[in-house]
């Protein structure tokens, strides 16, 4: 007797969805491990609150780079937020590591898109740690309201939620792209570092970028602001702080919104090439 | 002890030849660990573009501030390179059964655990510290005395200690939580609060922060103490916190002893 097989009408949702369901059991299997890490992200910041709190204290400014000591507070805390969003812990080490250990290949010979994968892999990392960041994030911003200004009008919410998932796919394909250099060379970890070392300093995770516009950069005319303007890093941390504190608005807030989907699609561009590329001068490693 | 010795003289000469086999990439790690240690040498030259001060009244001005900084970054590439590797390699370990091999060895677990593995490029930043201690310490209003200089190393030394007992303890968590990949990341964040100057934690949730981190975790005296030391006059305050570095080291390194003691007790196999 023989049985009708049936396709499933959407069979690549289908198999994205089960991705994304292995994804998050993963994630859960060593849940200790993750909410402990999950807690500990808020600790720099308390140091931060006090850094800056000392450094208004000791000066007769009442802003820095037109923030005022609350406004950098809140600055910090929402890059927080945007920093949830972005960042891509161990994506772009893990493609080099499967790239160097041969792991890859299976990706090859199944039908299964590899960088779909990775992307539902992080979707389900990303809601597993909201999940348990939630409480944490609430218990803090509820504790730190006194330092925000008055919540922003419904457009501003709007744009601030646009780039925080820009955000969240221009860090996924910048760092997917990064991991796809281990098909040209087998340990990117140095790359790797390097890369982290610009993104933490450039994307404003460390300070707020607009302190940057009396650098000089030894041309005329030109501080190091206006260097980090022409990079896509500012709007992993940056930027949707910069426009829920009313930093960046109107015409301007437009345009700065159009640039992060530029890059967004350039660097998924670049990932998917990056791919094809790699594939074909791919040797597989490892049994 | 002399047994001990001479293991670890054997486990740091394999680590140097390794190191010189593959010389490209220990270039590599130094210049790694020198972009981190300037990107933030960096943000400390912006925040004095606004200020004079780190905390108004508290001494902690421009090169008083770095020789802080030089002290912290000596005291960290000693830690980075002596312990912390040894420590990374452990969270693997626990998970898939490694630490068995370890156990069944003629000697102390904790001392093969903690120092098998020495990371001579993370050397590099500590000399740059000892350089930027003497460019900030030849640029202050006032020469460090004589007995200022003599208690630094020792000081040194005891901030080394507790963070040393610090590793120890985060091993003590990972044997017990079975996975602790957040080890390192939980070693960043802890050893942040002694980045910067004691002074800064004001106010009453700072002053609580401060205590926190002064008599239960005692992170805050291992940079400031040695730092306070060498940049500001030793007087009566300065001597009770020189006698509190020396008792909270000698304490965390026998309280972590026996804590790592009782994790090993409690250790299972994940291995067949």
């Amino acid at each position: 007797m023989s049985r009708a097989v049936t396709t499933p009408r959407f069979p690549g949702l289908r198999a994205w969805f089960t991705m994304l369901v292995i994804c998050l059991e993963e994630r859960l299997a060593y849940r200790g491990d993750f909410i402990l890490g999950t807690a500990m992200r808020f600790l720099p910041i308390v140091t931060q609150v006090f850094l800056w709190t000392a450094v208004f204290a000791a000066t007769t400014r009442t802003d820095i780079a037109g923030y005022s000591r609350t406004d950098i507070v809140a600055y910090y805390l929402l890059t927080m937020v945007t920093r949830a969003f972005s960042s891509m812990p161990g994506l772009s080490g893990g493609i080099a590591r499967s790239v160097r250990d041969g792991s890859i290949k299976k990706y090859l010979v199944q039908p299964v898109d590899y960088v779909s994968f990775l992307l539902a892999a992080r979707i389900a990392h990303k809601l597993v740690y909201y999940v348990v960041a939630v409480v944490p994030f609430a218990a803090v911003f509820f504790l730190c309201r006194g330092y925000f200004p008055s919540a922003p009008d419904a457009a501003t919410i709007a744009a601030f939620l646009l780039a925080l998932l820009l955000s969240f796919l221009l860090g996924f394909f910048l760092e997917a792209t990064l991991g796809m250099l281990g098909f040209w060379f087998l340990e990117v970890s140095s790359i790797i570092f390097a890369y982290m070392l610009v993104q933490y300093l450039l994307s404003g995770h460390m300070f707020p970028l607009d302190m940057l516009a009396g650098v000089p950069t030894g041309l005329a005319g030109v501080s190091v602001a206006d260097v980090v303007r022409w990079l896509p890093f500012e709007y992993t941390a940056y930027f949707p702080a910069a426009v829920w504190l009313g930093k960046i608005r109107g015409a301007e807030l437009a345009r700065a919104l159009a640039i992060e989907a530029g890059w967004v699609v350039a660097m998924a561009v670049a990932c998917r090439v990056a791919w094809w590329r790699g594939t074909r001068r791919y040797s597989a490693f490892g049994g | 002890m002399g047994r001990y010795l001479s293991i670890f003289l054997t486990f740091t000469r394999a680590c140097l030849v390794r190191d010189m086999t593959f010389r490209t990439n220990f270039v590599i790690e130094c210049l790694t660990s020198l972009g981190w240690m300037s990107m933030n040498l960096a943000f400390y030259l912006l925040v004095f573009q606004f200020t004079p001060e780190i905390g108004k009244g508290t001494g902690w001005t421009r090169e008083p501030f770095f020789a802080f900084v030089a002290t912290g970054l000596i005291i960290n590439s000693i830690v980075q390179a002596l312990f912390m590797p040894s420590a990374e390699e452990l969270t693997e370990m626990v998970r898939t059964g490694g630490l068995d091999a370890v156990l069944v060895q003629p000697l102390d677990a904790q001392f093969l655990l903690s120092m098998h593995r020495v990371d001579f490029s993370s050397f590099a930043n500590g000399l740059v510290g000892a350089g930027l201690l003497g460019w900030a310490v030849m640029r202050m209003d006032h020469a460090p005395p004589a007995a200022a200089w003599l208690l630094y190393p020792l000081l040194i030394l005891c901030g080394v200690a507790i963070l040393y007992s610090l590793v120890i303890m985060l091993a003590a968590a990972t044997i017990l939580l079975g996975r602790n990949q957040s080890l390192y990341d939980f070693w960043f964040y802890i050893t942040n609060f002694s980045r910067y100057p004691a002074e800064i934690y004001a106010g009453p949730w700072g002053g609580l922060l401060r205590a926190l981190c002064t008599f239960v975790i005692p992170i805050l005296l291992v940079v400031n103490v040695p730092a306070r030391v060498i940049t500001q006059p030793l007087e009566g305050r300065g001597w009770a916190l020189v006698g509190l570095a020396v008792g909270a080291a000698l304490l965390a390194l026998v309280v972590s002893r026996l804590v790592f003691q009782a994790a090993l007790v409690k250790y299972r196999s994940a291995s067949s």
